[in-house]
């Protein structure tokens, strides 16, 4: 069997049309699209035509409320330190204690270096947001509140829509991180009242170092690259045009397979958790069940080590990912899963499998054939596992 | 993922002695499933000879953790007593090819649970001496005998080495002070007893903490005061074992709280040795008024008008809050 790649919300594979859409702009449309000669002039058109596939797959108003990137990092760096520049007088921020690193780690070096005040909103055991402290936080002080539409360990779904028209009323800009979202959610930017919106290529079937910042007409935007008139001021440096061009046509690719993501990869992830959950005692999926991306599954094995069940999968030719310490060369399991108070008896052992429109349900029998095996080896390896599914006894000397 | 060695890989994969022994006579537990590894080592020994007979393991963790339980079981075999109390933490990683050095703490944790066998073995009490007190990191629960062990026998000179062996230091950090403490006392005995070169040794305050926050870690979870109302909370008020990020805020080092006056006098005095740079350019700078945190300064001469205003008063900003070590705003008023 061909190698079993179920880590799409790592990064997703190019797409072959992908591919193909963008190669021709690394050789004879090689042109700068700033320039006024013809090698610049049909490339500025290629960009064009991208920023409209990303305006239909997003539902903005206009196509230029789309300002390419280098990715999902730079757009949320760019959006967060915008709004607190351009709002001096609002020195606080809102966040989620669930938000990618690109978020939360700038938030830290704010309040750290520039003295920014922090919420950091809570989330409940399904991994949704606390609304009555997210309520409780919004004022006059806040500049931003980025909260992310769908979250990468889980695939559970925040109420953007919602939170920014709450965010609205009190003045306050509202960001989402989109980057799991875009392309398996479908969203009409338009009628909400989000401000700015990151995404990445690289989770789409688009290729690494591209992506994109929607920021709604008429929003304060305050560029954090400075030294040009590209993206009408808003992003300098030399437009990226094979990426570019990749990423409109992964962005018309990814409308086009919305319902296949939201139909036939929906159930593939739910027959794999059915058949994993029938199969094996003691394990539960994490995040919230009801509202979640259709591709993503998290499961939680109790009483066993999430490295050791991605090396055993590794050599089964099955890539999924983990929020188990070990494998992050951190020491402690993914801060998503303890801010949903998921047991350390469980959160060593969660594993994420991400499926994409690539997924056969080939696929998803062949894990849920090995995996039993796998976690079953593991448990007999365990101190803690009794055989009955409970914690066996164990008094170390120290703990 | 990790670089394991092949030898590492297939005791993982092909793991030998795994599982309970029934008549086993020298039990040693350490470690902890919230801890992210926890090993059970049992064993045989023959009361006539003090001969390992029989060796087994149960272990919760990583692939190394696994591996090195493995190794350990092996090595032990055969071996007396005394000579396996002689075998050090170095021996497992070195049977297995090497580890990576942030998968020391596996070997550890065998060296520890062979420890803990022995003395259980011979009724004695393996150094149980971590009452609340006695523990220096409290997120993996190592006390001070642990790291000093480890340290000994890697020869370590470093906190953060500490860390890749013993997982001491490995959350919230704030046990970061007591292990340079401990680290120093031990390389300064074992300086003096010339087993390390004086200059090695480490001292107190020689690394900032915040070096050791290089991997990417996320913000724990956002615990609630128990019955107040739903509320955020500022990142620095997560309770440190939760929050990663916390590591990323140090501890302030709580100065003797300023008088207004002597606030007033600091801000002024590091005005001043700011001016020389702006007066080189043409610009001058003077402080108005101290309002809380908010400071408001005059900028004069070319610095008015001057576009890049605004990056000098936040350069201002910056310099002030350095010095003094306080959130601070500085604004310029006409």
């Amino acid at each position: 069997m061909k190698p079993v790649y179920f880590d799409n919300n790592a990064t997703t594979k190019v797409d072959a049309r992908v591919l193909e859409a963008m190669l021709p702009f690394f050789t004879e449309q090689f042109g700068n699209a700033s320039s006024l000669h013809a090698f610049g002039a049909e490339v500025g058109a290629a960009v064009r035509g991208a920023r409209r596939e990303l305006q239909a797959l997003l539902g903005a108003e206009h196509d230029h409320e789309i300002i390419f990137t280098s990715g999902g990092t730079e757009s949320d760096n760019a959006a967060i330190l915008s709004a607190l520049e351009s709002s001096p007088r609002r020195r606080e921020v809102i966040t989620s204690a669930v938000e990618h690193p690109a978020v939360l780690s700038l938030c830290a070096w704010l309040e750290k270096n520039r003295g920014i005040k922090v919420h950091v909103i809570p989330v409940d055991a399904k991994g949704r947001l606390d609304m009555d402290a997210y309520e409780a936080a919004l004022s006059e002080r806040v500049a931003i509140a980025s909260i992310m539409w769908a979250n990468n360990e889980t695939g559970t779904l925040f109420p953007v829509a919602r939170l920014a028209e709450m965010a609205k009323a009190h003045g306050i800009l509202f960001h989402t991180d989109a980057v799991q979202a875009v392309g398996k959610v479908p969203m009409d930017l338009k009628s909400t009242a989000i401000d700015m919106l990151s995404l990445s290529g690289h989770k789409l079937h688009a290729p690494k170092g591209i992506g994109a910042l929607y920021v709604r007409r008429g929003t304060r935007f305050r560029p954090q690259i400075k030294g040009g008139q590209q993206e009408r001021g808003r992003r300098a440096g030399t437009e990226n045009t094979p990426g570019i061009v990749a990423l409109g046509a992964a962005a018309r690719l990814a409308g086009e397979h919305m319902a296949d993501e939201n139909g036939r990869v929906r159930d593939l992830r739910d027959r794999l958790e059915k058949g994993l959950l029938q199969r094996i005692p003691s394990c539960f999926v994490t995040g919230d069940v009801e509202n979640r991306l259709p591709n993503t599954a998290n499961v939680a094995f109790e009483f066993v080590e999430g490295e050791g069940i991605l090396l055993l999968l590794n050599r089964a030719g099955i890539a999924a990912s983990s929020g188990s310490a070990c494998t992050s060369g951190s020491l402690e399991p993914s801060h998503v899963l303890r801010a949903m108070s998921i047991p350390y008896t469980a959160a060593h052992g969660a594993i994420r499998f991400s499926l994409s429109r690539d997924s056969t349900s080939a696929e998803v029998e062949h894990v849920i054939e090995v995996m039993p095996g796998i976690i079953e080896k593991l448990r007999a390896l365990s101190p803690f596992w009794d055989g009955s599914g409970g914690e066996a006894r164990f008094n170390p000397v120290y703990a | 993922m990790w670089d394991y060695s092949d030898k590492v890989k297939d005791y993982f994969f092909n793991p030998k002695n795994a599982g309970l022994l029934a008549d086993a006579n020298a039990v040693g537990e350490v470690g902890a499933i919230a801890c992210g590894d926890a090993l059970k080592l049992m064993l045989k020994v023959d009361p006539e000879s003090d001969v390992i007979t029989e060796a087994r393991f149960q272990t919760f963790g990583c692939g190394s953790a696994i591996a090195s339980s493995s190794a350990l079981t092996e090595i032990v075999i055969g071996k007396t007593l005394d000579e396996a109390l002689a075998l050090t933490n170095q021996d497992i990683a070195d049977f297995l090819g090497g580890l990576p050095p942030e998968k020391m703490h596996c070997s550890v944790m065998g060296y520890e649970a062979l420890q803990a066998a022995v003395a259980h073995y011979r009724g004695e009490t393996w150094e149980d001496d971590h009452e609340e007190g006695a523990l220096v990191c409290k997120c993996f629960g190592v006390d001070e005998g642990m790291i000093e062990r480890a340290v000994r026998a890697n020869k370590l000179t470093t906190p953060e080495q500490v860390t890749f062996y013993t997982k001491a230091g490995g959350g919230c950090l704030t046990c970061f002070e007591s292990i340079e403490e401990v680290l120093a006392r031990v390389n300064a005995d074992m300086a003096e007893q010339g087993v390390i070169a004086a200059g090695a040794a480490y001292r107190v305050g020689s690394i900032d903490p915040r070096s050791l926050k290089g991997k990417p870690r996320g913000a724990g979870p956002a615990t609630k005061p128990a019955a107040a109302a739903p509320v955020s909370v500022p990142l620095s008020a997560l309770a440190p074992r939760q929050s990663p990020l916390a590591g990323l805020v140090p501890p302030p080092a709580s100065p003797a709280p300023l008088t207004a006056v002597q606030r007033i006098k600091l801000i002024d005095r590091a005005i001043e040795e700011l001016r020389p740079f702006l007066q080189q350019d043409g610009g001058d700078c003077e402080l108005v008024d101290v309002d809380g945190n908010t400071i408001s300064v005059r900028l004069s001469g070319a610095c008015v008008g001057c576009q890049m205003a605004s990056v000098t008063i936040s350069g201002v900003q910056q310099r002030l809050m350095e010095k003094l070590g306080l959130p601070l705003r500085v604004v310029p008023v006409k």
